[in-house]
Parts: C-alpha cells; sequence; structure tokens
C-alpha cells in the first residue's frame, strides 16, 4: 500500500512541477490581445469577473427604458476591442471569441449583434469580418 | 405679522407652485434625450400618413430596409418585411390608392397582451418593441398583430448594422427607428419620403401641442386602421 | 368492494419490441428534423410569415387537448362517483401524463429558440394566455402524477377522490385555455370567438376518449394474463356511447360556430372560406372533420348491430382522431391561410402577400417532428405499461356494474368472467 500512495504523490509532484513551469506550452491560453492603448472603462479585474453581468443589466436598461450609455454599450466595446487585421471580435484572433472558446462557454450574442466595429459599417474602408465560427 | 393657518397653507402651495412650473415646462419642451435619460411617458411618437400624396414609389421600403439591414434571401414567404407598401382598391367603386404598412405602435398592443415572456413590449413613449434577449420564438404575437405587421426571423442574419441587432428565430417589426428617434432623428422612412417621395409622412410627439404632428392631428380629419378594435394606434392616415 | 388486481405488460413479448423499435425509429426522424429546423431555420419547413403555426402545432395541440381528455376515465371514478370504473383510472392517468408530454415536446422543439427553455420558465407576461398555459401544462403533469401515486399507494387510496377533483378542475382550465390561446385573437375572424374555449373542452372529451379506448384495446390484445378481451370488449361497450356523445357534443358546438358566423355579413368571406371554395380546407373540413370525425362514428357508435363490435368500435375510435386532426388542420391553418380583412370593402394587395388566401404545404421536417411527438407519447406509454402495473388484471367489477335495463349484457358478462 505505502509503495502505492508514494507512486501516486511522486507523480503528482513530477506532473505539478512541469506545470508550474511558466514557459511550458502543455497548457493552452487563451489569445487575448488588446490592440488600443488606454484602460477599458472599468479596471480590468472587475472587467474579467463581471463583464457578463454587466452586459446582462445594461442590455435590459437600454431596450426597456432607452438607456443608452456610451460607456457600458455593447456597440462601445466592439469598437474598442475588435482586432483591426479582421475588424471582428469573433474567429480565432477576436477577442471576444478566443477567450470564450478557452473557458468553453458559448455566448450567441453576436447571432443578433453586429461583431464589427462601427467605422466599418458606416462605408468608411471595408474590413471583411472572420466569418463567425460555428457555436 | 401674524399669519392665519390658511394664509401660511396658501401662499406655501403658491410658492412650491411657482417653483415647479418652469420645471414642468422645460421638460415638455425638451426635443433629443440625451443618451442616460430613460424615455418618458409625456412623449408618444406618431406618424401621419397622407395617403393621398402617398405615390406608387417605394422609398420609404427601401430607406427602412437601408436604416435597419434588413435584406431578403429571395423568399418572399419568409423574408422578413417591416414596412411594405399596400394597394387597395375599392370592390364597389374601382376606386385606387396605395399606402405604406408598418406597426401601427398602438396604446393597446395586442401583440404585447400574448407575448408569454414579456418580450413583446411597449416602451415608455409609445414604441413597440421586441426584446430579442427575450424571445423564444413562439410567434403568438404574428398571429395576433391585427395588421400583419410582424415577421419571424426565418434564416441566420449576418452584416448586421451595429445599431439595428437582428437574429434567427425571434420576431421582429418596425421599431419606429428607434436608435434614430433616441439621439433626435426622424425614421428613415419619414426622411427617404421627404426627401425623394411624396412628402407624404409626418413624425412627431404625438403630446407636443406645438408640434407638427399634433398641430395637422387636431386641425384635419384622419383615421386609425381597423378603429373598431380600439388600440388607438399611434399611427394615422388621412386620405381613406 | 373485491380489490383489484393490476398487471404489468409483459416485456419480452416480440410485439412489444417491434412497436417500440418503430416507435423509436419515428422518435428519432422527429429529433433530426428538429435540430434540422433549428439549425437551418424555418424557412426549410413550409412555414412562413403568413403561416406561422403549421403541422407540428396540430400534431401538438391534439396531443395537448387528448391528454386533458384522457384524464376522463379516471374522472369517472374519481369525481363522479362510478366505482366501476376505477380498475381503468391508471391507465386514464399515465396516458393524460404521456400524450401532454408528447405535444409538449413538439411545441418546443418548434420554437424560434428552443435554447431558451430556461426564459420561458422564468419570466412571466400574466396577461398572456401562454404564459397561464406554460403553468396549467407543468402543473397537470405534476398533479396527475400525485392522483397516480394516490392511486398506487394502499394507504393512499383515500386521498385518491379529493387530488382526482383537484385534477379534473386542472384540467378543465387547462383545455379552457388552450382553446383560448385561439379565442383571444381579436386580429382573425377566423378566431376571435369565445367558443373556442367550450369547443376545446368536448374536444378534448371525444379525442381524449377515442385515445384511451385504442390504447386499452391495443393493451389488452396482449397474451394472457387478462384483461381477457371478452371482458375488455365489454368495458368498450360501456365506454363507446360516451364516446358517441362527445363526438355529437363536438358537432354540435361546430354547427353553433358556424351558423352564428354566417349570420355577420361581415365574417360571410371566412364561412365561404371554409365551407366553399378554400379547396384543401374545404375538403378536410367537410370529409375529414364533418364526415370521417362526426356523422361516421356516431352512424357505427349507435348502430344497435354494428357497435357491439370491438373491431368497429376501434374502427370509429380512429376515425375520430382523424377527423380530429383535420378539424385542428382547418382550425389552425386554415385560420391563418384565411387573410386578415384590415380594410373591409377593398381589396388589398401587397408584397407581404396581404388580402390574399396564404399557401401552405407541410414539409418533411415539420411532419417527422409532429409524428416524432406522438411517437414519444405512445412509447413512453408502452414503456410505462411494462414498467409498472397500470393494467387492470380483471375489468369483471365493470361488466357487472350495467345499469337498470341492461340485464342481457350482465348475465353475458358475469359468464364471461366465470
Amino acid at each position: 500500500m505505502a509503495p502505492l500512495v508514494a507512486a501516486l504523490v511522486a507523480l503528482f509532484a513530477i506532473a505539478g512541477l512541469a506545470g508550474a513551469a511558466e514557459s511550458s506550452t502543455r497548457v493552452a491560453r487563451p489569445a487575448i490581445k488588446v490592440e488600443k492603448a488606454g484602460a477599458c472603462v472599468e479596471p480590468t479585474d472587475e472587467m474579467r469577473r463581471n463583464h457578463m453581468n454587466m452586459l446582462f443589466q445594461q442590455r435590459d436598461q437600454t431596450v426597456h427604458l432607452g438607456l443608452r450609455s456610451p460607456r457600458h454599450s455593447l456597440k462601445g466595446c466592439v469598437d474598442c476591442h475588435a482586432n483591426p487585421a479582421t475588424g471582428s471580435v469573433l474567429g480565432k484572433d477576436g477577442f471576444c471569441e478566443s477567450c470564450h472558446a478557452y473557458a468553453a462557454v458559448k455566448i450567441d450574442c453576436f447571432e443578433c449583434h453586429s461583431s464589427s466595429p462601427r467605422r466599418a459599417a458606416a462605408g468608411l474602408e471595408p474590413i471583411a469580418p472572420m466569418k463567425a465560427t460555428a457555436q | 405679522m401674524s399669519l392665519d393657518r390658511r394664509a401660511f397653507l396658501g401662499m406655501g402651495v403658491a410658492g412650491a407652485g411657482a417653483m415647479l412650473a418652469p420645471g414642468l415646462r422645460l421638460i415638455e419642451l425638451a426635443q433629443a434625450r440625451s443618451p442616460e435619460e430613460a424615455a418618458s411617458t409625456l412623449k408618444r411618437w406618431g406618424l401621419l400618413i397622407d395617403t393621398v400624396k402617398c405615390t406608387d414609389c417605394e422609398v420609404c421600403v427601401t430607406a427602412c430596409n437601408e436604416e435597419n439591414g434588413v435584406a431578403g434571401h429571395g423568399r418572399p414567404a419568409t423574408d422578413p418585411q417591416w414596412i411594405r407598401k399596400a394597394t387597395l382598391s375599392d370592390k364597389r367603386t374601382g376606386h385606387v390608392q396605395s399606402l405604406p404598412l408598418m406597426c401601427q405602435h398602438c396604446e393597446d398592443p395586442p401583440c404585447v397582451d400574448v407575448c408569454p415572456t414579456g418580450a413583446s413590449f411597449k416602451r415608455a413613449d409609445g414604441i413597440v418593441l421586441v426584446d430579442k434577449h427575450t424571445c423564444i420564438g413562439c410567434r403568438y404575437c404574428v398571429m395576433a398583430c391585427p395588421y400583419g405587421a410582424r415577421s419571424f426571423v426565418h434564416e441566420a442574419v449576418t452584416g448586421q448594422k451595429p445599431d439595428v441587432p437582428r437574429g434567427k428565430g425571434t420576431v421582429e417589426s418596425c421599431t419606429l427607428c428607434v436608435q434614430r428617434v433616441d439621439r433626435g432623428a426622424t425614421p428613415a422612412c419619414v426622411e427617404a419620403c421627404d426627401k425623394d417621395g411624396g412628402k407624404a409622412m409626418v413624425f412627431g410627439d404625438l403630446n407636443d401641442r406645438a408640434g407638427e404632428l399634433n398641430r395637422r392631428l387636431r386641425v384635419e380629419p384622419s383615421s386609425a386602421l381597423r378603429p373598431e378594435l380600439s388600440l388607438d394606434p399611434a399611427v394615422r392616415y388621412q386620405g381613406l | 368492494m373485491a380489490a383489484i388486481h393490476y398487471r404489468k405488460l409483459p416485456g419480452r413479448s416480440p410485439g412489444l419490441r417491434a412497436t417500440l423499435a418503430i416507435l423509436g425509429a419515428l422518435i428519432a426522424a422527429g429529433l433530426m428534423g428538429a435540430s434540422y429546423m433549428e439549425g437551418q431555420g424555418h424557412y426549410v419547413t413550409g412555414m412562413s410569415n403568413r403561416i406561422v403555426w403549421g403541422i407540428p402545432h396540430v400534431y401538438a395541440v391534439f396531443l395537448i387537448v387528448a391528454a386533458s381528455g384522457a384524464l376522463n376515465v379516471a374522472s369517472i371514478s374519481s369525481v363522479f362517483g362510478r366505482d366501476a370504473y376505477k380498475p381503468l383510472a391508471r391507465l386514464s392517468g399515465l396516458l393524460a401524463i404521456t400524450l401532454l408530454i408528447g405535444g409538449l415536446v413538439v411545441l418546443v422543439l418548434d420554437l424560434g429558440r428552443p435554447d431558451r427553455l430556461i426564459v420561458a420558465m422564468t419570466h412571466y407576461n400574466f396577461k398572456s394566455i401562454f404564459a397561464w398555459n406554460i403553468f396549467l401544462y407543468t402543473g397537470f403533469i405534476a398533479i396527475v402524477a400525485v392522483y397516480l401515486w394516490m392511486l398506487f399507494e394502499r394507504r393512499m387510496n383515500s386521498y385518491g377522490k379529493p387530488v382526482g377533483l383537484l385534477a379534473f378542475l386542472w384540467r378543465m382550465t387547462l383545455t379552457t385555455g388552450t382553446g383560448s390561446i385561439f379565442g383571444f385573437l381579436v386580429a382573425r375572424e377566423s378566431y376571435d370567438s369565445a367558443i373556442y374555449a367550450p369547443l376545446f373542452i368536448v374536444m378534448s372529451l371525444s379525442f381524449g376518449l377515442a385515445i384511451f379506448l385504442l390504447v386499452l384495446m391495443a393493451a389488452s390484445a396482449q397474451p394472457a394474463p387478462a384483461p381477457a378481451p371478452a371482458q375488455a370488449q365489454a368495458v368498450v361497450l360501456r365506454l363507446k356511447n360516451l364516446l358517441g356523445v362527445f363526438v355529437a357534443s363536438v358537432l354540435y358546438l361546430v354547427l353553433v360556430q358556424h351558423l352564428t358566423n354566417l349570420y355577420f355579413t361581415n365574417r360571410h368571406g371566412f364561412e365561404r372560406f371554409i365551407l366553399v371554395d378554400g379547396g384543401v380546407y374545404t375538403a378536410l373540413f367537410w370529409i375529414g372533420q364533418m364526415l370521417l370525425g362526426g356523422i361516421l362514428p356516431l352512424a357505427l357508435l349507435f348502430h344497435p348491430m354494428w357497435s357491439r363490435s370491438r373491431r368497429i368500435v376501434a374502427a370509429a375510435a380512429i376515425c375520430v382522431v382523424l377527423g380530429g386532426f383535420a378539424q385542428l388542420y382547418v382550425i389552425i391553418i386554415g385560420g391563418q391561410a384565411y387573410p386578415i380583412e384590415m380594410f373591409p370593402g377593398k381589396e388589398l394587395s401587397s408584397s407581404f402577400f396581404d388580402g390574399v388566401v396564404a399557401s401552405y404545404a407541410p414539409s418533411l421536417p415539420e411532419i417527422a417532428l409532429g409524428l416524432g411527438g406522438f411517437a414519444l407519447a405512445l412509447a413512453l406509454t408502452a414503456v410505462a405499461l411494462v414498467v409498472l402495473p397500470f393494467l387492470p388484471a380483471s375489468l369483471s367489477d365493470i361488466v357487472i356494474d350495467t345499469g337498470a335495463g341492461r340485464g342481457s349484457e350482465a348475465a353475458e358478462g358475469r359468464a364471461a368472467s366465470a
């Protein structure tokens, strides 16, 4: 019994050490690229934890009450976070999709909402958005 | 000087009234809302359509489709239509006329009554909308609309306008260009009719006695569609 | 009163396995159809912006209406005090649940956004009869499940009657709610009428009893132990008169509805469409609903000679079911095909198919979905009959309770059970 336990402990220790190495490429990480300089509308920590709740709240206020806060609008997020090369927050290098694919959390925002920034829609230099991958 | 109770109360009421009255007047006069202000019941957006001036053109339809990103797929039975031109021909007299038909933004909308989740709702300023986040696509509102104004999105949508989210599996209809109205502009159909059409459409606040819409409705005869249903639509027609 | 014995269906019979295999294939086809519809969008179906509710809804409404009526046989014993029908109460309750589940599955899978079922269960607009129906349908399943528990568990048997009464009142409300889905639609002259609530109630009694009889006959055709076919036959003959009364009630209310509509000049267009020149809808109304679903079953069920045959009663029940489908097709799809009269006295035309009779052709995914729901209901019933003792071992109690003036049948029954 004891040798078995010892072997298991050793196995886990090796695995743990291997995982702790920062330069390890075995663990996938999301490729989050923030293109624009400057800060987001809220602190990064808060956005990471709460952006979904902020969006849920904001969308009810916008749709039902007509409150179009420029700070918390989804259009604002997309305008800032869209990948300039692809013109979209979706796709392999898209801000939203790269992290959501990593976390395996399906979002259906962009079935209805445009994933392209407004400058593309305004008719300036057409940026072909990357095809949204299947959800 | 000593005041008796009645005099004191009278002065208090007069003073309060004097302080409040200018504020009320200013709220009435404000036109464009700031983005941080909610829609309010003090306004009620409406349309007046003069079918005599309405010609055979379709600029209202084209403008609406362009503004809201409504594109067909070549399947007219299932493609959504937010506004359409209808032709009326009197069975007895043969008189023919045309008019644009869209969501009538009723005061008592049947579509709002029947929606099981409350996705179909009337905003405080009278615009009837569909909250696509809550819509489950049951199509009961399409059955309930007396004007056939609602469309079900039968296919996946791509290339949406950023201001107008729309997607497969939900129901939609004319939003009175709420994205334009909220920034103080007029609906796309009205603007296009003014510019390229018969200048048959007037948009405005039904409650604003100083506005053109209210003035014309007070002065000229107009009618609602299917008035026997007592839905009090915000869209009124002339020449019917 | 002698204790009633119940039995389970034998699980190893080849007939049962073949039935389950076929039903399983139909369910799989239904799921594929639903997946295709949801993935591609509803443009792959025959439904359009003019006809938004199609074949899936015909099936779903039929199943929901029949589910409510299937509980009627249990109500006869628990609510109306005819204890002789108590042995059938368990099967009646089971069918009520399984048919309702089948109907609800079809309804949910046809939604534009079925992934938002949680939204539908948590956001309610209580002015909508649809919202009330969500409560009524799910509550019905729960109440009937509790009712079955009262029936199954010996020490709870005494609570069977109060829970049975609650289930009865609940299903009356539920069916009123289902009929009112159409009756509350002020927009369309094809609906917009208070008659839909009572019409759906008598339809539920008729369709539910027909399905109950067919399932009872199918289950009692299994090899022994009983109910031996002769005993089941006696039960069936007792209930066939009731089915005849229900079919006649449906005919009566349909007659009243159309007579009243014919009195209103502004409804003549719609009446002409349904009764005369609506093409497939007119054919379904006269041949499907009135003849196959009305006159023919009445003739079969009340004929002094023919109606004593079990096969004839089964044929009549099948006719009632087919006629019921035809009736719902005319109500749901015919009602949408007729254009909304927005401008009385004027001919209307537009790019949105205003003012014209809309065309509709059921597509394969829709039919598969509807059939799959029906198959699901039957499959759940079959599995339940194998797993738990729903079927009575002996129907002799019912055979003996023949009422006044039916001495010869009583003697026949006693001889059969001896």
